[in-house]
């Protein structure tokens, strides 16, 4: 499958302060990629890189094979063929939503024209308020004609600039989920920029976690989760506690919380001490257990609760236990371990 | 961003031509004046600075106080006659202050309606009595304060209006009342606007000559005037202008900063206005507040006018005066487009490269408001008349022709002077609008296919629609008033309104001023309302 971005060892400064460092990230036609990471990670810079808006000072950016960016040299934004969605949206408030969405159509026939924006007011059902002024609408239909104005004039690529972040929380990955859907309709790449991992796992297909300008790992929502690369992203995405922990043999770790089986994935020295990653769906609560652990804090969450556990040695982790189990905060339970994966740091 | 374009250079190359006058001025610092400069400075070079600081403090409390005050209430609050005076405060703008400083004398004075009903009344005699001097330095305050007090109001009112009632409101829920609100929310947002507003006052106080000359003070404009053509020390006189420059420099370094270190953008939802209604007392005191900068800086003097203009009616020609008319209005418009143009470049230039090669350039090309218009008139005289002498000898050495003026003494010297001087309220309005536009909407512009020229025609033009006439018709009103750059510049045999009031005037004919400055006041009304409506539907740029 061809590549339709390649950003390649890309760098970014703004003056003397490098902002993103030696990034690569590749996209393959009809993926969405997202970019994740804390505010100030650089996240924003690299997609506005990749717009033409921030010129790059190391490596190479390239659209369809296309070389874009190179350091001393930046093709124009006009000329890239991108869209791009804006955090503020970005509407043009002085023109109608279909005027909005033909804005980039200019070169095209006014019949061709017509059918487009009609066929994207139809794709974001917005039929009704062709005729409407962007302030007449509500933030979500203003949202979506963000996202059909850069699709309108079928971009090589749609580059997403936190898109929800001006939404209500519970909308933010329903609209997540059909603006997923709607950039596979129009089979579209993509490339997100988020804070927030749930919009992500909603919305991508591959994701790159940022921080400090550096990319950590770039996979599936699910290799994040369960086989972080480092510490960094083991501790951003989902929740979870370092356990200290001893390495017997390259398939055996000795915990506290007794022994955890599995293959080695970072090739650790027999003997050395090492830290395991803990999800709270690993600890599972057990009345049967010699293990005891006292309950310092509690989180309803409906259906479960998410209990931080105080072990012996003072060691906290998480655990989640079915919400019938109610149990006070200071009481001791017995827990257990069960990790399928094994994630340990040197 | 950074896009490689023509914008820099032609930023670049726009400045330094409009920086030429001021550049050849100050060049002469460098030529040696002799004794004139250290006999200045030793006589009145210290009444010169007194007198010009003493001004610009009056004029910046006044206008302060009228244009920030007048522009809360009319904005923010409801009180009787409200829809009035929001357009009918900015009716003074129409008034240069050297006119009223004309219907002032000619009111105040000894034999004036109000000392004569004084006397009537009393049936005191000469000299039984003490009357405050109009023709002094807290007169020539209250005169430029009277008429300057609208830019302050214009520009603190379109940002009250365009203030996201929800920060006001948020301020109210946490336990703020309106006045406190006022002080510490609406007013440290509208801050640029307002010091924005403010600078362009000082500036022209600084620029004045008119009010100043005809009240004897002598100021920093007077001593170049005087200088120049009554020592006829032209390096002395420049050094003189360098000097009021450093003043103007430290207006322009403090409205830039303040301006940088608060760049708001309006809110994109806009909510119709709930203003706070005003009852009993307070109603009255509103009212009476909007009243007071109206009555004195326009009915009144209006009135004036009108009456002299009536008693002079009967010896007067129809015909020369609708010449001057035509004369006055050509020009103004003229170079008020001109400026307009070069205002948007400028303008969109600084927001694609706000760095230092533009930013520098755009800070020039605003140095020239602060200008006496004289002094410009004089750094555009010589230049141009060295071009037409070196066009002229080269065309009589090679073709035998004599080209004799081309510029020099035309209507484009003249058009080119009111644009060095005037660019900058152009700019200053042009600017503040272009700030207002969210940058992301710049973005969304060039990721559709649009080139930066593409970006200012197709989305700041007309998302700016409202700032464009603000500039053109505050140019157009400025240019209108201008008198002595004028004065020294009109081709021969052009006269214009200004310059015949200014004559009739000096000539001790205080009512035959009347005519001129009443067409001058009248002229500058119509788009002063204009734009007073204008600005009340930019605020709904989304209804077409």
């Amino acid at each position: 499958m061809s590549k339709v971005l390649e950003v390649q060892q890309v760098s970014v400064a703004f003056g003397s302060q490098r902002v993103v460092h030696e990034v690569d990230v590749a996209l393959e036609a009809g993926t969405i990629g997202c970019l994740l990471g804390p505010s100030g990670c650089g996240k924003t810079t690299l997609l506005r890189a990749v717009a033409g808006f921030e010129p790059i000072i190391n490596g190479t950016i390239h659209l369809e094979e296309q070389l874009v960016s190179r350091p001393g040299w930046t093709l124009a934004p006009e000329q890239r063929r991108v869209g791009m969605v804006f955090q503020d949206f970005a509407l043009f408030p002085h023109l109608t939503v279909a005027k909005n969405l033909s804005f980039g159509l200019r070169d095209w026939t006014a019949k061709a024209r017509q059918v487009r924006v009609d066929e994207l007011l139809e794709l974001v059902g917005l039929t009704a308020a062709a005729k409407q002024y962007p302030h007449q609408l509500s933030g979500g239909m203003q949202q979506r004609v963000a996202l059909a104005r850069a699709l309108a004039p079928r971009p090589r690529i749609l580059l997403l600039d936190e898109p929800f972040s001006s939404m209500d929380a519970e909308l933010r990955e329903q609209l997540a989920r059909e603006v997923r859907d709607l950039i596979k309709r129009e089979q579209v790449t993509a490339l997100l920029v988020t804070h927030d991992q749930l919009e992500a796992f909603a919305m991508a297909d591959q994701i790159g976690v940022l921080a400090a300008g550096k990319m950590h790992q770039w996979g599936s929502g699910f290799e994040l989760y369960h086989e972080p690369a480092d510490r960094f992203v083991a501790d951003f995405i989902g929740q979870g506690a370092l356990l200290a922990g001893r390495v017997l043999d390259h398939a055996q770790i000795e915990t506290e919380l007794g022994l955890i089986d599995g293959v080695n994935p970072h090739h650790l020295q027999p003997g050395s001490q090492v830290e395991v990653l803990i999800r709270p769906d690993d600890v599972i609560h057990d009345d049967a257990s010699p293990q005891q652990a006292m309950i310092l804090e509690r989180a309803f969450r409906g259906a479960e609760y998410l209990y931080t556990l105080k072990l012996e040695s003072g060691a906290k982790v998480l655990c989640l236990v079915q919400s019938h189990h109610q149990h006070a905060i200071g009481e001791r339970i017995g827990v257990r371990l069960e990790a399928d994966h094994l994630v340990a740091f040197a | 961003m950074r896009v490689r374009s023509w914008w820099s250079p032609a930023t670049v190359t726009i400045a330094l031509i409009l920086a030429l006058p001021v550049l050849v001025v100050f060049g002469f610092v460098l030529v040696p004046s002799g004794e004139v400069w250290q006999h200045l400075a030793s006589t009145v070079l210290g009444d010169y600075i007194s007198n010009s600081l003493w001004l610009m403090f009056g004029v910046g409390v006044g206008t302060l106080i009228g244009g920030v005050g007048t522009a809360w209430l009319t904005s923010m609050c409801r009180f009787p006659g409200r829809g009035f005076f929001e357009w009918a405060l900015l009716l003074p703008m129409a008034m240069p202050a050297y006119i009223i400083a004309y219907t002032y004398t000619g009111l105040l004075d000894f034999a004036g309606p109000v000392q004569t009903f004084l006397r009537s009344v009393t049936g005191w005699g000469f000299q039984d009595y003490w009357f405050p001097e109009i023709r002094s330095l807290p007169g020539a305050v209250l005169m430029l304060a009277l008429v300057l007090y609208p830019y302050v109001y214009l520009l603190a009112r379109a940002a009250f209006l365009s203030q996201s009632l929800c920060v006001l409101d948020v301020s109210r829920t946490l336990g703020n009342g309106p006045w406190r609100t006022f002080f510490t929310v609406a007013l440290p947002l509208a801050r640029p606007a307002i010091v924005a507003g403010l600078s362009l006052a000082l500036m022209e106080t600084l620029a004045d000559y008119g009010t100043v000359h005809y009240f004897g003070i002598t100021t920093f404009t007077t001593g170049i005037f005087r200088t120049w053509f009554g020592l006829g020390n032209a390096p002395a006189a420049a050094q003189l202008a360098a000097l009021l420059m450093v003043f103007v420099f430290v207006l322009i370094v403090l409205e830039r900063s303040s301006r940088r270190h608060a760049r708001y953008h309006s809110s994109q939802r806009e909510q119709s206005i709930r203003r706070l209604p005003l009852h009993g007392a307070a109603a009255v005191a509103a009212v009476g507040f909007c009243s007071l900068p109206l009555a004195f800086g326009f009915i009144l003097p209006a009135l004036q006018l009108s009456w002299w203009s009536m008693t002079v009616a009967e010896r007067m020609q129809l015909a020369p005066f609708v010449t001057l008319i035509v004369n006055s209005l050509g020009l103004a418009a003229g170079a008020a487009l001109l400026a307009l143009v070069l205002a948007l470049i400028l303008g969109y230039g600084r927001r694609l490269h706000p760095q230092p090669p533009v930013n520098w350039a755009v800070n020039i090309s605003s140095l020239g408001y602060a200008v006496p218009g004289l002094v410009i008139a004089v750094g555009v005289l010589i230049p141009f008349a060295w071009f037409d002498q070196q066009v002229d000898q080269w065309m009589r050495s090679t073709f035998n022709i004599s080209t004799g003026l081309l510029l020099s003494g035309t209507l484009a010297a003249l058009l080119f002077t009111y644009v060095v001087r005037f660019l900058a309220v152009a700019l200053q309005t042009v600017e503040s609008g272009i700030g207002r536009i969210r940058p992301s909407l710049d973005e969304a512009g060039r990721s559709l296919g649009l080139t930066p020229r593409g970006v200012l025609w197709r989305i700041h033009r007309p998302m700016l629609r409202g700032s464009l006439l603000t500039a053109l018709l505050l140019v157009f009103v400025d240019v209108l008033k201008e008198l002595p750059a004028t004065l020294m510049l009109r081709p021969f045999d052009f006269n214009t309104l200004a310059v015949r009031a200014y004559e009739a005037a000096m000539d001790e004919r205080l009512a035959d001023a009347g005519p001129a400055s009443l067409a001058i006041m009248l002229a500058g009304l119509l788009p002063v309302i204009v734009l007073s409506r204008s600005i009340t539907r930019s605020r709904h740029v989304q209804s077409p």
